[in-house]
């Protein structure tokens, strides 16, 4: 039976196919979905683990205990996994050992641009990339046997075009694999990286990696697919679907596996072809093999380094360089259009970062940020946010500014998952070390960016098994951080007190800004839609400047002002009141005013349940 | 189906309105009716109420690329208007531009640093490409139906009219998607979609 499936489903029903028993992962665009499909299998344990180097530590460990495991990770998870990613190449494990490296070229949702084929190279870990959602599965199941057979850790790395593309894909049943151990293995030169093991493991890791390029001249992964001889493509991933599209008479050699690379395949290939060009996205990895065998080839001269290829981008580049395209290259006319307004993505409606962003920006703090939805609080109006660099790298960052003796007090803003994360050990750091930073816990009680996935302040778990919530508060009392607030994020008032208060001590702080995120479903049923008196309204556009989408400018001018009235979206608007706190003319009714106000007026129906849309 | 070249599909809006839905019926559409599918969209960031766009693409026997390039959709499936003008490169000359006439205001605008573009700038441009523009009041068909939500539903049976193939393959793909006890309401909603576009098929 053929089905449409994303990348991800593909790889997620592949691991399961392939008798996958454990899996984790940290959530991140564009690997998020792999986790959230495989923990619906039967049969496997799936978590999400509060980083991706715990994330891997955990799959090492269920391979080590010989059940096949695997670890997913955005690229960039991968750097924080990376320590993990070399022991394992030096171990190697008692069964199957699957790392999903999901890139992002053009960073539609991340904070880099990266090519991690180029950590498989530096672990010599072999990797393969899919071009397809039949290739995801099929790749997960060779990777498991790969890695089986040659005892190491394989990566599997995609893209977010291989990821977030659909493609029909044939489904299997599963092979239940029986556990290769019975009891954990007890084999110190294997599995304990002292210095005098390591190095003996080190010459068999680069044994190892000669004898994959070896098997990778004969693997299916690797074809040779004869067209014209006049050009010859060397592609991968999903590059070679805009090669093919582009290129259609070229012959094309498809590398699966993109290392340990086949030289005599490559050999054989480029011997057999007049031109050479190498179609990859990102870095030159298969350029610079061929370069390094001595093959003469094209490839970042004719194609971009950075950004993600598509078929114009293919096509454009290939018909400059005298390549023989599927058709010209469009040619775009200007068209008759005005400016058109830009549409950033934005702190939803109702978001409780909107209340703490307001009050940063009234206050002109240097705020260094995180990786989370609350890094929108950037953007303007508001625009609260100086620094974001990676996951965690706020509170350090601002512990860094403030020993050099910058002459502010800093501020760190993190979100509830990017803290458990990442930021725990930064917290650590600046309460043992002291610095006077004072630290906002952006507490939505959820992983919202990446779609509300469960973390340890949640109370339950990936596979939806309850759980004890790990309190911030105690958590960073215990720290020895004794300046600490929990307050709700809708209260304006009790945010500025709070901030105060914990601003007065020249001492590490710690202010919890907790409220949960509108959008989980629980929450969206309590949303009460608040509206705009216009009689009372003066046009002073205060509330406009706390860049709420669901405040609008009304047609309405005030009369004395001229100015637009505020007009509030009744689809969008939560009823988070902050606008109203705010509001110098009471124009914006409360929620509970709203509710009175409907008990005397028993008339209007209220809002049908939905579906199917 | 007419011809040998696929079928390419741009769909966008504002992140949250519905589109990677409607791109997933347009895929197991393809499916249904015999064609190799691809699709691709894109999550995260920018469903926090950015621009969206998702492709689908159908071919007789290979897809290849899953992406669409500049000025190869055939038809341009817009929720939101001014997305409609900021994604118009993908159509074809000749094309079909179905747009939900529906505004949503980016912030941009709401905090005056920047201008909605009045209607008429949606005709200016696809006339400029020799498309067909299909206007469809997705939200107010849909209300009609009986919620509002089912827009997407009502601008899918719009497209349908669009191309070659019979009204219930659809219907079997979005029915396997559909809440049964709102089997009804959607079924109104794709009927009136199919019903707003008065030329059926699309220019070669």
């Amino acid at each position: 039976m053929k089905r449409v499936l994303s990348g991800n489903e593909a790889i997620a029903r592949g691991a399961w196919e392939a008798g996958v028993h454990v899996a984790a992962a940290y959530p991140g665009t564009p690997s998020t979905e792999i986790l959230e499909e495989l923990s619906r299998f039967p049969h496997v344990y799936a978590e999400w683990s509060t980083n991706e180097k715990v994330a891997l530590d955990v799959a090492i460990g269920a391979a080590y205990a010989g059940r096949r495991a695997l670890a997913a990770m955005k690229h960039v998870g991968l750097n924080v996994a990376a320590d993990s990613f070399f022991y394992a190449s030096f171990t190697g494990a008692e069964a199957g050992l699957v790392i999903v490296s999901a890139d992002d070229p053009a960073m539609h949702s991340s904070q880099n641009e990266q090519d991690n084929r180029r950590f498989a190279q530096f672990a010599r870990v072999p990797c393969l990339e899919p071009s397809d959602s039949q290739e995801c599965k099929d790749f997960v199941a060779a990777a498991f046997d790969l890695s089986e057979l040659f005892d190491t850790p394989v990566m599997l790395r995609t893209t977010t075009r291989t990821n977030h593309s659909a493609t029909p894909v044939e489904l299997g049943e599963r092979t239940e694999r029986a556990a290769k151990r019975e009891k954990f293995p007890r084999d110190p030169s294997k599995y304990v990286m002292i210095p005098a093991n390591a190095r003996r493991r080190h010459p068999l890791v680069e044994q190892r990696v000669r004898d994959i390029a070896a098997w990778a001249e004969k693997s299916p992964v690797n074809r040779i697919e004869w067209r014209d001889r006049k050009v010859g493509v060397v592609t991968a991933g999903v590059a070679y679907q805009y090669a093919r599209e582009v290129l259609p008479t070229a012959s094309v050699l498809k590398l699966g596996m993109v290392y340990p690379l086949p030289e005599q395949l490559i050999r054989t290939f480029a011997a057999g072809v007049e031109r050479v060009v190498v179609v990859e996205e990102l870095d030159p990895v298969l350029e610079e093999k061929l370069r390094l065998l001595g093959i003469p080839c094209e490839g970042k001269s004719i194609f971009p380094l950075c950004g993600e290829l598509d078929p114009t981008v293919v096509r454009k580049s290939a018909a400059a360089a005298g390549l023989p395209v599927d058709k010209p290259p469009v040619e775009l006319s200007e068209l008759p259009r005005p400016e058109l307004p830009a549409r950033p993505p934005v702190l939803c409606a109702g978001c409780p970062h909107r209340g703490v962003f307001q009050l940063l920006s009234k206050k002109k703090v240097p705020v260094t940020g995180d990786i989370g939805c609350y890094t929108l609080g950037l953007l303007p109006p508001l625009s609260a946010i100086h620094t974001c660099g990676c996951m965690g790298a706020g509170i350090g960052v601002a512990h860094g500014a403030a020993k050099a003796g910058i002459g502010e007090r800093m501020v760190a803003v993190i979100g509830d998952s990017t803290f458990y994360h990442a930021g725990l050990s930064a917290l650590a750091n600046v309460a043992y070390n002291k610095a006077n930073v004072l630290t906002v816990i952006l507490d939505n009680r959820s992983t919202a960016m990446t779609g509300h996935q469960p973390n340890p302040g949640t109370g339950f778990t990936l596979q939806q098994q309850p759980s004890e919530i790990i309190e911030l508060e105690p958590l960073v009392r215990a720290l020895g951080i004794h300046h600490v607030a929990t307050i709700d994020a809708y209260d304006v008032d009790g945010l500025e007190k709070a901030y105060k208060e914990l601003m007065s001590h020249q001492e590490p702080a710690v202010l919890v800004a907790r409220r949960e995120c509108p959008l989980l479903p629980e929450i969206r049923r309590q949303w009460v839609p608040l509206h705009v008196i216009e009689e009372k309204c003066t046009g002073c556009g205060i509330c406009f400047r706390i860049g709420c989408p669901a405040i609008l400018k009304s047609e309405e001018l005030d009369e004395k002002s001229r100015k637009p009235l505020a007009l509030i979206d009744p689809d969008q608007c939560t009823g988070c009141e902050v606008c109203l706190q705010l509001c110098p003319h009471d124009a914006i009714p409360t929620r509970d005013q709203i509710r009175m106000a409907e008990e005397k007026q028993p008339a209007s129906c209220s809002t049908p349940v939905t579906g199917g849309s | 189906m007419a011809g040998h070249i696929p079928y390419s599909f741009v769909l966008v809006g504002v992140g949250g309105q519905g589109t990677l839905l409607a791109s997933n019926i347009l895929a197991e559409v393809g499916l249904a009716a015999g064609f190799d599918v691809k699709k691709s969209e894109v999550h995260g960031m920018a469903q926090r109420g950015g621009s969206v766009a998702s492709h689908v693409r159908w071919h007789p026997e290979q897809v290849f690329s899953p992406l669409v390039g500049l000025g190869e959709a055939d038809i341009l499936l817009s929720f939101e208007k001014v997305e409609a003008l900021r994604f118009a490169e993908f159509l074809r000359h000749g094309g079909t531009a179905v747009v939900n006439d529906m505004a949503i205001v980016p912030v941009t605008v709401s905090s005056g640093t920047a201008v909605y573009p009045g209607d008429e700038h949606l005709a200016k441009v696809f006339d400029a490409l020799d498309a067909e523009l299909v206007m469809v009041p997705g939200e107010r068909l849909a209300q009609e139906a009986g919620n509002v939500k089912a827009a997407n539903v009502v601008l899918l049976g719009a497209v349908s009219r669009l191309l070659p193939l019979p009204e219930e393959t659809w219907w079997e793909c979005l029915a396997q998607r559909v809440p049964k006890k709102f089997l009804e309401l959607n079924r109104v909603a794709f009927a009136s979609g199919r019903a707003a576009v008065t030329k059926a098929g699309l220019k070669a």
